[in-house]
């Protein structure tokens, strides 16, 4: 395993399928993006180079090169349909499931292209673990919500304490601890997408995906949510699609802006984009001017 | 417009309008008839079945042989000419097909559904979709003797010294004429289950058995039940598929027994269907066990049916 194993969630992965370890032996050290005079030195998680997707004919991005940063937060902006969700599906290829989508170039998850003849895509999402834009919890109990994706990863282990760790993590323990057996649907909007946090959380993954996951929220769910994200950096690494400029500013370390026609315009630290951004269209967007 | 023709244009009772009455009234005779018929059926039903028992016959003013009503309920044989009306042996080859067609139906339609709905490339789902349908659409006759003239003789292979005439490939058969049923109602409520929970699933890891098994058929359980309740109902009540295929021995069969299957048996539409085109006369005894039968069919699918409701009732409050 690689080093952002939290010991709390040893879990035995005699089952995992062999291609995907290799997929991350050995780390990818490289600089991440350098920025306003700092140079941080954290390893690359996710790599893309080059990445183009088209739906048929219409080209959703346009060569896509980016690097994201281990145990951090990356946003990315920009406005309606520039492409943010389709970037964010390609790093757990669940573009694959859309006939009509067809992906270019090369992501790598630490060292391995993930686009290989040889990944399984479902291997690699037990790896990259994603929370949706609409709540989307199972009809099951909370429990078996939380523990499903240990279940079908035929995982050994505690899961009554997994189970638990992951909903503590995801600031719903307190809430639901008396109420494990209920069904997920039962819940609030709110506590249903942290529920959806937990269960993507407790099979461990490295990287989770989050598009858009406070938009269908309210402002006190949302800045619940938000807290949370900031947490979970501690331990994984985090990309998340937002709408909500302040919310990428409040709770992220890097910022990717892509603009319409799937270009990415900009991608550096956080504080730069907002505060003294290179691009004067990236400059347009942040203050409103377009977009 | 002055006030007065305001008040009359908002006034106008198209409700009442004759037009609409005369359409009204036409809707609701049309829904009428079918519960006039219903209505008219049970008592049909309930009076000639009166006619029949020795309890109730003199209130109905009927003289001549009668049969006693516990004779019938508890009766394990079945002989008209000796006056033997022991309905068991009929009630047992009905469960019996009901049994053993739902061994057949219920996995192979709800495989096939969850095929359509999940697997299935839009090409193969055009084909095998009107393929279903013709299924279900071959008159129930034509089973009867496909399962004569072609499950038999195959089983034969497996079981040298079948007899033409038994239950297991008249279950069998009625199992393949109730797989379409199973497999549309039951895609129907799994294609209705929202793309969000498969895109959950796919999101965690999981192969497409775990999100078809594990997520899409619990999501769709009560319409799945749903569909195996109406399968049932109809393996229940099927006729001409069992007279052909299922002999006229009325044995008395244990449903749970897969031995007894091997043996022929008589299921009460068949024995209804017997009555009718034997020499049973207008009036007689044998003639009014056709309505005794009749009822008790019609009891044991009311059940069926309230208990389905009560199912998906169940389910469709913990979904
Ligand atoms: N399944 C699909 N089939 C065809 N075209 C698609 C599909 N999904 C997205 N697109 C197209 O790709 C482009 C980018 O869409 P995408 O959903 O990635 O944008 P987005 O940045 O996430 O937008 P939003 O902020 O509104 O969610 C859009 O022009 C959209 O029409
Ligand atoms: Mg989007």
């Amino acid at each position: 395993m690689t080093d952002n194993t939290n010991p709390e969630f040893a879990v035995d992965e005699s089952t995992d399928d062999p291609t995907t370890d290799d997929m991350v032996t050995g780390t990818d050290v490289s600089e991440s993006v350098t920025s306003s005079g700092a140079t941080m030195q954290r390893d690359t998680v996710v790599s893309a180079e080059n990445v183009s997707v088209w739906y048929n004919d219409d080209r959703a991005l346009r060569d896509i090169t980016l690097d994201i940063p281990e145990k951090q937060v990356t946003a990315m902006i920009g406005p309606s349909g520039c492409g943010k969700s389709t970037f964010l599906r390609c790093i757990n290829r669940m573009n694959d499931m859309i006939d009509a989508a067809r992906v270019e170039g090369d992501l790598y998850l630490r060292t391995k292209n993930v686009y290989d003849d040889d990944v399984d895509p479902v291997a690699l999402r037990r790896r990259v673990g994603m929370v949706f834009q609409t709540p989307n919890p199972f009809p099951k109990s909370i429990y078996d919500n939380v523990a499903y994706g240990l279940k079908i990863q035929n995982k050994n282990g505690d899961y009554d304490r997994i189970v638990e760790e992951s909903l503590k993590r995801a600031a719903l323990w307190d809430e639901v601890s008396d109420q494990l057996d209920q069904s997920g649907l039962e819940l609030s909007g709110g506590q249903q997408q942290r529920l959806c946090i937990a269960r993507a959380i407790a099979p461990d993954p490295e990287v989770i995906l989050m598009d858009e996951p406070a938009s269908a929220l309210d402002p006190v769910a949302t800045s619940q949510i938000e807290d949370l994200i900031t947490e979970l950096a501690e331990e994984y690494t985090v990309v998340i699609v937002t709408h909500n400029m302040q919310q990428a500013a409040r709770i992220s370390n890097k910022t990717a802006v892509f603009l319409t026609g799937g270009e990415l315009v900009e991608f550096d630290d956080t504080e730069k984009i907002f505060e003294n951004p290179e691009s004067q269209r990236v400059e347009d967007y942040i203050t409103g001017k377009f977009g | 417009m002055s006030t007065d023709d305001l008040t009359e244009d908002l006034t106008r009772r198209t409700e009442n309008a004759p037009q609409e009455l005369l359409t009204r009234s036409f809707f609701f005779l049309c829904a009428v008839l079918s519960i006039v018929t219903t209505i008219s059926i049970i008592v049909l039903l309930t009076t000639e079945a009166a006619k029949f028992f020795s309890a109730t016959a003199p209130l109905m003013g009927v003289e001549g042989p009668t049969a006693s009503a516990v004779d019938f309920f508890t009766g394990t044989e079945w002989i008209i000419n000796n006056e033997q009306f022991g309905v068991l042996p009929l009630v047992s080859a009905t469960l019996a097909i009901t049994v053993g067609s739902a061994v057949v139906a219920l996995p192979l339609g709800v495989a096939t559904a969850i095929y359509l709905s999940e697997y299935a490339s839009p090409r193969a789902q055009s084909v095998l979709k009107p393929a279903l349908e013709v299924l279900a659409g071959v008159p129930t006759v034509v089973y009867g003797f496909f399962a004569v003239v072609y499950i038999t003789p195959a089983l034969r292979t497996l079981i040298p010294g079948l007899g033409t005439f038994n239950m297991l490939s008249a279950s069998i058969v009625v199992g393949i004429m109730i797989i379409p049923m199973v497999a549309s109602i039951s895609e129907d409520a799994m294609s209705a289950v929202p793309d969000s929970l498969r895109q959950a699933g796919y999101g965690m890891g999981a192969t497409k058995f775990d999100v078809s098994v594990g997520i899409v058929v619990p999501a769709a359980l009560s319409g799945i039940f749903s569909s195996f309740i109406l399968a049932l109902s109809r393996a229940i009540g099927e006729t001409m598929a069992v007279t052909v295929a299922a002999g006229s021995q009325a044995n008395l069969i244990n449903p749970l027994n897969p031995v007894d299957y091997l043996e022929g048996a008589l299921p009460m539409t068949a024995a209804m269907v017997n009555l009718l085109t034997g020499d049973v006369t207008g009036g007689g005894v044998a003639y009014r066990s056709l309505f005794a039968i009749g009822l008790t069919l019609f009891f044991i699918t009311l059940v069926m049916n309230i208990i389905s409701d009560l199912v998906a009732q169940r389910y469709r409050e913990e979904s």
